[in-house]
């Protein structure tokens, strides 16, 4: 059975402009010690997946739909100190913005015990010394002067390490990383990829890795969710997905990747502008934006599977797989 | 931090300095100090007399040196209505002011901070919305008639409190003050609210947009993923970083709360510094307005002090970059 089995997963925004379906309708598995990226435009639902699962979605947005099993118990719905305990012991969360991650009035050390304290007793000692031994396996440099320390202190990429160190400290089960990395400069970005994906293979922990950046994700995840406009338009290994896209904004993305352009250059882009989550297109949410757009496509397309372990949401799609949306 | 201190202390040292000068300035070197020091029915004995005490027959700087001097030794002139020394007379008024002001600002304060911090996480409900409501009223009743309505209401119609004036204080540990007895806190009460109303409204509305502003931040939600008790994220979490503002709107107010008090010690008849300095000014009371001038600026000086202290506790950011400098 899946660590995570994700089941229709509705989470819309009830605004006083309108509802904004942020996510609608996603559905993914996910085993033990494997890494599953979530690539998508700006605004395509992939934080508030994250939320979704962390229980922190706060109005006026709400689940709306669907259920999320983690390790055979429902999350939706779920008595909020039970999904608390779940919260950092179980299930960890790295967030986008490193500067912004860590309270700037709280030390370091407070910050951290304060984690380790959530879930059970620690003396001080056995606190620190965890705190340390985290730090040290995230790469921080002298970890007990550090701990002392104040966020503003330490560069984008230490203030990242720590709130890694922090979602590793009780060895969580699952990891949501939602967008950890975009902030930092490449080497620093290529460094914590790689410490990152040594320690979650070594305690066999499932990751959800979030980025903007299909190259990124290329590198690292097993599997591989395209998002759109709150739905996931395409699925499988990061092989397939990567080598062999099959929906029309895959391919895009792969076009629009930053690692495949010189760096500081303006990307190519996907033609037209992400849709407005208030007012999205009826049927397939891409049609604006798709060169292989045909009538068909206003009547919003049913996720199959062309290839096992491949899916994909569109009545055309690419590389080679059969054409069903003409003959359907 | 004791580099912190000790730097902020030697400002102050500076400010004082500057003031005192100033002052000077404005009172022996601008205008005629004869006419501003001594009062125009002295004799002309007295008035030569004054002179010489005054040392207002010697050069500018010497008489500066003299005004330091008389300064320390903590004479200003004398009044010419109660006929006492300005600075003691005024000094004498202190600690009445100061029960008032802090009084009125514990109260904006230990109200304010938690009705606030409740509007702040409950936005749309009821209470949440009432306390808003509530706190509009503070900002627009005039403070007068507020006080008067307190007078009529709680002294004259239920006759729960007195109207004015100070009562008998009480002492603890050699100190008095209306704080140490039931009948001073009786007389302190209303005046004190009446004081507070304006101020509760206003740490009300900005604990409440601190809140609003801060409960969004990432570093509270990534606290919340940490798997923390609601208590301990807004306890300590929010709670922390939205003193910052707090103490510098509560420093800064405290001094405004002082000359607000000059309204309210008129209502309620509080025998303060500020009762005292509105009479002064009337009968052209020079001297006492002087030593009053001096003693609101060492006390801003302090609360200043006090603020930029409790800033650097709270906000390691500020303490940093002060000793990089
Ligand atoms: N609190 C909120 N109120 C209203 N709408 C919201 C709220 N939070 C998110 N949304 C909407 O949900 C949609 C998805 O947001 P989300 O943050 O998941 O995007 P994302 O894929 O993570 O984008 P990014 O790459 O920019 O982080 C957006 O259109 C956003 O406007
Ligand atoms: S369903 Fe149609 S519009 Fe949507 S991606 Fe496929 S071809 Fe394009
Ligand atoms: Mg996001």
């Amino acid at each position: 059975m899946s660590l995570l089995s994700i089941e229709n997963l509705k989470t819309h925004f009830f605004t006083k402009a309108g509802v904004v379906k942020s996510v609608d309708g996603v559905s993914f598995d996910l085993d033990r010690g494997e890494i599953l990226g979530i690539v998508g435009e700006s605004g395509s639902g992939k934080s508030v997946t994250g939320f979704s699962i962390m229980g922190l979605v706060d109005p006026p947005g709400r689940l709306v739909e669907g259920s999320i099993r983690f390790d055979g118990q429902d999350l939706v719905g779920m008595a909020e100190p039970v999904m608390r305990d779940l919260r950092g012991r179980r299930i960890a969360m790295i967030f986008q913005d490193p500067m912004m991650t860590l309270n700037p009035v709280l030390r370091v050390d407070t910050q951290m015990i304060e984690a380790l304290r959530a879930h059970g007793r620690w003396s001080d000692d056995a606190a620190r010394q965890r705190c340390r031994d985290v730090l040290g396996q995230v790469g921080i440099p002298s970890p007990e002067e550090r701990l002392k320390s104040y966020p503003h202190q330490f560069s984008g990429g230490m203030r990242q390490r720590v709130a890694i160190a922090i979602a590793l400290l009780h060895e969580p089960d699952l990891i949501i990383a939602d967008e950890p990395t975009t902030a930092l400069d490449v080497t620093i970005q290529a460094q914590i990829l790689f410490e990152i994906q040594k320690l979650v293979a070594e305690n066999n922990t499932a990751m959800i890795w979030v980025t903007h950046d299909l190259a990124v994700v290329a590198g690292l995840a097993d599997r591989v969710a395209v998002m759109y406009a709150g739905r996931i338009v395409e699925m499988g290994t990061t092989e397939e997905v990567v080598n062999r896209p099959f929906h029309p904004y895959t391919s895009g993305l792969i076009g629009s990747a930053p690692s495949r352009n010189p760096r500081g250059a303006r990307l190519t882009q996907i033609r037209g502008m992400a849709p407005l989550p208030m007012n999205l297109p009826t049927g397939c949410a891409f049609r604006p934006r798709c060169d292989r757009a045909t009538e068909a496509c206003i009547i919003e397309p049913d996720a199959t599977t062309p290839e096992s372990e491949h899916l994909v949401r569109c009545y055309h799609p690419l590389s080679g797989a059969s054409d069903w949306g003409t003959t359907a | 931090m004791t580099v912190f201190i000790i730097r902020r202390l030697l400002q102050s040292v500076i400010v004082v300095a500057v003031m005192t000068l100033l002052v000077f300035a404005g009172v022996y070197a601008i205008g005629n100090p004869v006419e501003i020091l001594i009062s125009q029915d002295a004799t002309e004995v007295e008035r030569a007399a004054a002179i010489a005490r005054l040392g207002l027959d010697k050069s500018l700087p010497e008489q500066y040196l003299a005004f330091l001097g008389n300064l320390l030794k903590g004479d200003l002139g004398t009044s010419f209505v109660f006929g006492e020394p300005a600075l003691q007379l005024v000094l004498e008024r202190f600690p009445a002011t100061m029960e008032l002001a802090l009084s009125a600002m514990l109260i904006a304060v230990f109200i304010g901070v938690p009705l606030g911090l409740y509007a702040g996480l409950r936005p749309d409900s009821i209470g949440g919305r009432t306390i808003m409501t509530g706190s509009i009223f503070g900002f627009s009743l005039p403070n007068f008639w507020q006080g008067l309505m307190l007078i009529m209401f709680f002294a004259v119609i239920l006759q729960w409190l007195p109207a004015g004036g100070r009562g008998v204080r009480g002492e603890f540990l050699g100190i008095e003050s209306s704080f140490f007895s039931w009948d001073g806190i009786s007389h302190l009460i209303l005046p004190a609210i009446n004081l507070a109303l304006f101020k509760t409204s206003l740490v009300i509305r900005l604990t409440r947009a601190s809140v609003r502003e801060t409960i969004n931040l990432d570093y509270v939600k990534f606290a919340r993923a940490k798997g923390l008790r609601p208590r301990r994220v807004i306890g300590l979490h929010v709670l922390k970083n939205i003193m910052i503002p707090l103490v510098t709107i509560i420093g800064l107010e405290f001094g405004s709360v002082i000359a607000f008090a000059v309204v309210t010690e008129t209502v309620f008849a509080w025998p303060g510094m500020g009762k005292l300095i509105i009479d002064s000014i009337f009968q052209l009371d020079r001297p006492v307005i002087v030593a009053y001038l001096i003693v609101i600026v060492c006390l801003f000086i302090t609360v200043n002090l006090v603020v930029d202290i409790l800033y650097a506790i709270l906000d390691p950011r500020v303490r940093l970059s002060d000793q990089k400098a």
